[in-house]
C-alpha cells in the first residue's frame, strides 16, 4: 500500500518537473512546425484581411522557379549546395590537420587551442563586417598586401566569379576551432596500445595515420560531416553582413536558402512562399540526419 | 439680424461643443512613419499645429523603426488589429497595400479627384490606382546633376559649367577620371562618374535616359514592360559605357558611388533633393553645384520624380470617428503651407504647384534645379519596387561583370520584370 | 552559426596520446612552424579590426596596419551617438534572463527523466529530441505570426520576451543534463526521502549540486549562443532601442558603410565581453564541447 503510494507520489512530481517543459515544447516548438507545413498551403501575407488556400500553388511555383536558369531561388538552392560541397570537406581537412599537429606537440599547445578556438565563439556579424573590410577593393588589407607584392589586385566580393569562395573562406576560418576541438577530443580517444603496437609492426607514419587514426577517429568525422553540412545548409548572417545591401549578389552568387527565406518572408510579405521553402530545407536537414542515423548504426552493429 | 446670428453662434457652440464632450472624450489616431531625423522633427511641428486647430483630436506619432524594418513593423501590427491610422508610405508600395487590403481609398468628397489633379505636381496622379486616389503626398523629390566644383577646375574646366548634354557629360567624366598606371577600373584614383545601379541610377535609366533615347518604360496600363527596345538597349549601353568603355568609375571604388562624390572623389553624381540635407550636415565643406538633368539627343528633358505619400488604412475605415479624424489630418498634413514648412525643414519639394510656383524657390542655386525638373519628372509605377530595382541592377552586373551585350542583359532584366508584373497583375483577377 | 544542438555519441573516455617517434626534430620544427602561420591567419583579422578601430577616418585611406597617431575619437562616438550602449544592455538582458531559465528548467526536466518512471517517458523524450531536427529558419514564421499575436499579453514584437521566449528551455540542455543525472546516485536519494525531504528538495539540494560542472557548461554555452544569436532577434525587433549587439552590428554597419574606422569600433566593442570570457573560460568551454559536442 505506502508502497504504491510512494511509486504514485513520484511520478506524480515527473509530470510536475516536466509540465512547464511540455508545454513549452508543445507551443513553441511542436506546433509551429506544424503550422509553418500549413502556412505553405496559403498565399499568406500578414497585412491582408484573408489568407486564401491554395493548395499546393508554393510548391509549384518553388519548381518553376528550380527550373529557370536565371532565377533567385534556383541560385539559392544551388549555391547553398555549392557552400556544403566545397565548404565542409575543406573545413574537415583544414581542422584535421590542426588537430592532428596539435596532438604533437607539448609546448604552448593551450595558447595555439586558443588561437583557432576564438573566432568560432565571436559574433558572426561582427566577423563577416571585419571580413568586409578585409576584402574591400581599394583600401582593404588583402588588397594593399597584394598590391605590396606587385599582384593584380582582386575584387572579391564583387565579382560573382569570386564572391562564393570570399564568402565561404570566412566561413570556414570561423568555424575551424569547433571542428579542431571535436578531432582533438576524437584523438584523445583512441587508445595508445594500438600506436604502440604500429610501432613495434614497424608502420611508417602514413601507414599508422591511414590504419589507425583515420578509422578510429570516424565517429568523430560522420558527426562533424552532419553538423557542418547543416550548418552551412542554415547559412544566412554571413551572406547578409558581406554582401550589398545584404542581397546575395552580384548576381545572386552568394545567396542562399535561408537569405531568400528571410526576404521572402519579411521583405516581400509573401510568408506562404517562404514557409514553402523552409519545409523542403527542413526535408534536407531530415534527410541528412537520417543519413547520420544509418552510418552511425551500421558501424555499432 | 444681430438676434438670429447670435443665436445661430450659440447653437453651433454648443453642438460643438456638446458632440465634443457629450462623447466626453477625444478622437486618439496614429500616425507613422519612418526613423528619418528631419522628418520626424518636420511632421511633429505639423502635429503640434493641427492640434491647435483641432483640440477633439490627438495624434500619436510613431516613428521609432528604421527605414529598413519599416514595412516589416506595418505587417506585424496589421493582424494584431493595432498600428496607424495614417501611415506614410513610398509612393512606389502602394499597389501592394491596396493589393493586400491595407489602404482605403481616399474619401472622395474630401479629396475630390479633380482637386488632386489639379493642384498636385503630376506626378502625383500616379497614386490613382484601379480608379482610387489612396494616398496624397506633403511633398515631392527629383533628381538632378551634382558636380563637384573643385575637381572640375582642377581638370582646367570652368567650375560654373556642368555638362548639359549627354555627350558633354561623357567627355567631363573622361576629363576628371584619374589614374594611378593604366586607365583601369581598379587603378582609378579619382572618378569621373560612377553608374550606381542600387542608388538613383536606375530611375535615371528607366525614367531619363530611355525616354531621351526615344523610348518609354512600360505600356499605358503598366502592364508590360517596353524598356528591352532597340532605345532601351542604346541608353543602356551609355550608362553601361562609363564603367566597361570609357572606365571612368565603379560603384565598386570609394566605398560606393554616393560615398564617393560626397568624399569628393568623384566629380559627377545623379541624386536626389534629399541628398542636400545629409550634405550640409555630413559635408559642409563639399564644393558642389546642382543642376538639371542633361538634355537627351533631341534636347528632350526628364527627370525622376519620386514621393513618400499618406494613406489611411482600414483600420481607421472601421470606426468612423477615427476615419472622420484621420481625414482631418490628412487634409491638414498636405496643404500648400505643410508643403512649404516641409521645404525649410527637409529640404524636400512641395507637392502642391502653388508653392513650387514660388519664385524664390526656383530662384534656389541647389533647390531651384529639383523645383525645375518638377514639370516634367515622371513617377515609375512600381509593383514591387525591391524586386524591379533588382532586375536591373543585375541586368547591368551582367554587362560589366559577365561581359554580356548590353541588349541581352536588357532583355533578361525585362522577362524577369515582366513576370513580376503578370503575376502582379494576374493577382488582381 | 546559432544553434543547432546535437550531441555527440559518447566514447570511451581513456588518457591516450599518439606515440611521437624520437628525435624527428624537422617534422618537429615544420608543425611548430605551420601552426605558427595558421595561428597568425586566425588572429591578424582581428588585429586589423582593433587597430582600424583607432584610426581617423583620413587614415583607413593609407596602406600601414598600426594608425601612426592613434585616436579614442571613435569610441567616443560610437558609445555616445549611437544605441550601443542600449544594444549591450539588451543583449545582456537577454543572455542572462534565457541562461537561468535554461539552467532551471533544462536541468529539472533532465533530472524528471534521469530519475523517475513514468507513462509516456518514452514518447516525451523522444518528442523533445525530434524537436531537435526542425531548423530555426522553420520556426521563425510561425514564431513571428505567433508574436505578433500573441496567446498571452498584447505584442511580443519588440519585447525582451519575445527576443528570448524561443530559447528559455533547450532540447540539448536536457538531453546533456539527463545525461549527467543518470550518474547520480540513487541510494542518495533514496536516503534523501528517508530524511523526509521533499522530491523538488532531492532535486534542489542534491541532484543539482551534484551536476554543477554540467550546468555551468551548459550557462556558458547557453549565454553565448543568446549573445550571438542573430536571426531571430532580426525579425523580432523593429524598434532602434530594442535591437540586441548583433542585429545592432548589422544595422549600424549598413548605415556607416564607408566609415570602416566606426565599423570596427562597433565590431571591437560587441566582441569585447566575449574574449574576455573566452579568454577566461576558455578551459572549460573547450572542455565543455569536447564532452558533449554542443554547439554554442
Amino acid at each position: 500500500m505506502l508502497q504504491m503510494t510512494v511509486a504514485r507520489r513520484k511520478m506524480l512530481w515527473a509530470y510536475i518537473f516536466l509540465a512547464i517543459p511540455i508545454v513549452f515544447f508543445a507551443v513553441i516548438r511542436i506546433y509551429p512546425a506544424f503550422f509553418a507545413f500549413a502556412m505553405s498551403l496559403f498565399d499568406y501575407n500578414p497585412l491582408a484581411i484573408d489568407q486564401p488556400y491554395v493548395g499546393f500553388d508554393n510548391y509549384q511555383t518553388l519548381l518553376a522557379e528550380m527550373n529557370k536558369p536565371r532565377s533567385v531561388t534556383r541560385a539559392a538552392f544551388v549555391n547553398t549546395a555549392g557552400y556544403i560541397v566545397l565548404g565542409m570537406p575543406l573545413q574537415l581537412l583544414i581542422a584535421l590537420a590542426i588537430a592532428l599537429m596539435l596532438n604533437e606537440i607539448r609546448s604552448f599547445a593551450t595558447l595555439f587551442r586558443l588561437a583557432f578556438f576564438l573566432p568560432f565563439v565571436t559574433s558572426t556579424i561582427a566577423i563577416s563586417w571585419v571580413f568586409r573590410w578585409l576584402y574591400q577593393p581599394q583600401f582593404g588589407l588583402f588588397n594593399v598586401l597584394l598590391k605590396a607584392f606587385e599582384l593584380p589586385q582582386q575584387p572579391f566580393l564583387n565579382n560573382p566569379k569570386q564572391a562564393l569562395a570570399s564568402i565561404l573562406a570566412v566561413v570556414v576560418w570561423q568555424g575551424l576551432g569547433f571542428a579542431v576541438v571535436i578531432f582533438l577530443a576524437g584523438l584523445k580517444h583512441i587508445p595508445r596500445v594500438y600506436y604502440e603496437a604500429a610501432r613495434v609492426d614497424g608502420a611508417t607514419r602514413w601507414q599508422t595515420f591511414r590504419n589507425i587514426t583515420l578509422p578510429l577517429l570516424n565517429p568523430s568525422i560522420v558527426y562533424l560531416v552532419v553538423l557542418q553540412s547543416i550548418s552551412f545548409l542554415r547559412m544566412f548572417a554571413p551572406v547578409l553582413a558581406m554582401t550589398d545591401q545584404g542581397d546575395g549578389g552580384p548576381l545572386n552568387s552568394t545567396t542562399t536558402v535561408v537569405l531568400r527565406v528571410y526576404r521572402e518572408a519579411f521583405q516581400r510579405l509573401n510568408m506562404g512562399y517562404a514557409a514553402a521553402l523552409t519545409v523542403v530545407l527542413f526535408c534536407i536537414i531530415l534527410l541528412v540526419t537520417i543519413f547520420q542515423l544509418r552510418v552511425t548504426t551500421r558501424r555499432t552493429n | 439680424m444681430n438676434k438670429v446670428r447670435l443665436m445661430l453662434m450659440l447653437v453651433g457652440l454648443l453642438a460643438l461643443s456638446g458632440a465634443a464632450l457629450a462623447d466626453g472624450h477625444v478622437v486618439e489616431i496614429e500616425y507613422w512613419q519612418y526613423n528619418f531625423g528631419v522628418r520626424v522633427d518636420a511632421m511633429n511641428a505639423l502635429i503640434e499645429q493641427f492640434h491647435e486647430a483641432n483640440p477633439d483630436v490627438r495624434v500619436l506619432h510613431n516613428s521609432e523603426f528604421p527605414y529598413a524594418n519599416f514595412r516589416d513593423e506595418l505587417a506585424a501590427s496589421a493582424p494584431a488589429g493595432v498600428g496607424p491610422d495614417v501611415v506614410t508610405l513610398f509612393y512606389g508600395w502602394i499597389p501592394a497595400f491596396v493589393d493586400a487590403g491595407y489602404l482605403v481609398p481616399l474619401p472622395a468628397e474630401d479629396f475630390p479627384e479633380e482637386w488632386i489633379e489639379s493642384h498636385f505636381s503630376p506626378m502625383v496622379a500616379n497614386s490613382k490606382f484601379e480608379g482610387s486616389y489612396w494616398a496624397v503626398p506633403t511633398a515631392v523629390r527629383s533628381l538632378a546633376l551634382f558636380w563637384n566644383k573643385d575637381i572640375f577646375e582642377a581638370a582646367g574646366l570652368d567650375p560654373e559649367t556642368p555638362p548639359a548634354t549627354l555627350d558633354e557629360f561623357v567627355d567631363i567624366a573622361i576629363a576628371t577620371t584619374t589614374y594611378d598606371g593604366d586607365a583601369e577600373i581598379m587603378n582609378i584614383t579619382q572618378q569621373g562618374y560612377a553608374p550606381q545601379l542600387s542608388g538613383q541610377a536606375h530611375h535615371w535609366f528607366r525614367e531619363v535616359l530611355l525616354r531621351q533615347y526615344g523610348g518609354v518604360p512600360y505600356n499605358e496600363d503598366n502592364t508590360e514592360v517596353l524598356f528591352n527596345s532597340p532605345e532601351g538597349c542604346e541608353a543602356f549601353a551609355w550608362l553601361a559605357s562609363f564603367e566597361t568603355e570609357h572606365k571612368t568609375g565603379s560603384n565598386d571604388l570609394f566605398n560606393g558611388a554616393t560615398e564617393s562624390f560626397l568624399t569628393g572623389t568623384a566629380a559627377l553624381h545623379i541624386d536626389g533633393s534629399f541628398r542636400l540635407g545629409a550634405i550640409a550636415k555630413d559635408y559642409p565643406d563639399l564644393n558642389f553645384g546642382v543642376a538639371e538633368l542633361p538634355v537627351g539627343p533631341n534636347g528632350e528633358r526628364s527627370t525622376f520624380g519620386s514621393y513618400w505619400t499618406h494613406g489611411i488604412t482600414r483600420r481607421a475605415a472601421a470606426d468612423e470617428a477615427r476615419m472622420e479624424a484621420a481625414t482631418r489630418f490628412l487634409q491638414f498634413i498636405t496643404t500648400a503651407e505643410a508643403g512649404a514648412l516641409w521645404v525649410d525643414m527637409v529640404g524636400e519639394l512641395p507637392a502642391q504647384l502653388e508653392s513650387i510656383g514660388d519664385p524664390e524657390l526656383q530662384a534656389d542655386p541647389r533647390l531651384g534645379a529639383f523645383t525645375a525638373g518638377l514639370e516634367y519628372a515622371h513617377a515609375t509605377f512600381f509593383v514591387d519596387e525591391a524586386q524591379q530595382r533588382q532586375h536591373l541592377i543585375d541586368a547591368f552586373d551582367l554587362i560589366r561583370l559577365g561581359g554580356m551585350d548590353a541588349c541581352d542583359a536588357l532583355a533578361e532584366g525585362a522577362a524577369l520584370e515582366q513576370a513580376l508584373l503578370d503575376d502582379f497583375w494576374a493577382g488582381r483577377g | 552559426m546559432s544553434s543547432v544542438e546535437r550531441a555527440q555519441p559518447a566514447l570511451p573516455l581513456q588518457q591516450a596520446s599518439p606515440v611521437r617517434s624520437s628525435g624527428d626534430l624537422a617534422l618537429r620544427i615544420l608543425v611548430y612552424a605551420l601552426l605558427i602561420l595558421l595561428a597568425i591567419t586566425m588572429v591578424v583579422p582581428f588585429l586589423w579590426m582593433i587597430a582600424t578601430s583607432f584610426k581617423t577616418s583620413e587614415e583607413i585611406l593609407f596602406p600601414n596596419f598600426f594608425p601612426d597617431s592613434p585616436t579614442l575619437e571613435n569610441y567616443t562616438f560610437v558609445l555616445t551617438e549611437t544605441a550601443l550602449p542600449r544594444w549591450y544592455v539588451n543583449s545582456f538582458i537577454v543572455a542572462i534572463f534565457s541562461t537561468i531559465s535554461v539552467a532551471f528548467f533544462d536541468s529539472i526536466a533532465g533530472f524528471a527523466f534521469a530519475k523517475y518512471q513514468f507513462p509516456g517517458k518514452r514518447v516525451i523524450f523522444v518528442a523533445f529530441l525530434g524537436s531537435l531536427m526542425v531548423p530555426t529558419e522553420m520556426l521563425i514564421i510561425p514564431w513571428y505570426i505567433m508574436s505578433v499575436n500573441p496567446p498571452i499579453g498584447a505584442t511580443w514584437v519588440d519585447t525582451y520576451w519575445g527576443i528570448a521566449f524561443p530559447g528559455v528551455i533547450t532540447a540539448a540542455g536536457i538531453f546533456l543534463m539527463r545525461q549527467f543525472m543518470q550518474g547520480v546516485p540513487d541510494e542518495l536519494l533514496d536516503a534523501g526521502r528517508i530524511d523526509g525531504v521533499s522530491e523538488f528538495g532531492l532535486y534542489w539540494r542534491i541532484a543539482l549540486p551534484l551536476s554543477m560542472a554540467a550546468v555551468g557548461a551548459l550557462c556558458i554555452f547557453n549565454f553565448l549562443g543568446n549573445w550571438n544569436a542573430f536571426i531571430w532577434p532580426l525579425i523580432v525587433t523593429s524598434a532602434l532601442d530594442m535591437f540586441t549587439l548583433p542585429v545592432g552590428l548589422q544595422f549600424f554597419s549598413s548605415e556607416f558603410t564607408a566609415d570602416w574606422h566606426l565599423v570596427m569600433t562597433g565590431a571591437t566593442l560587441s566582441l569585447l565581453p566575449l574574449l574576455t570570457i573566452v579568454i577566461v573560460f576558455q578551459r572549460y568551454i573547450i572542455e565543455g564541447i569536447a564532452l558533449t559536442g554542443v554547439k554554442g
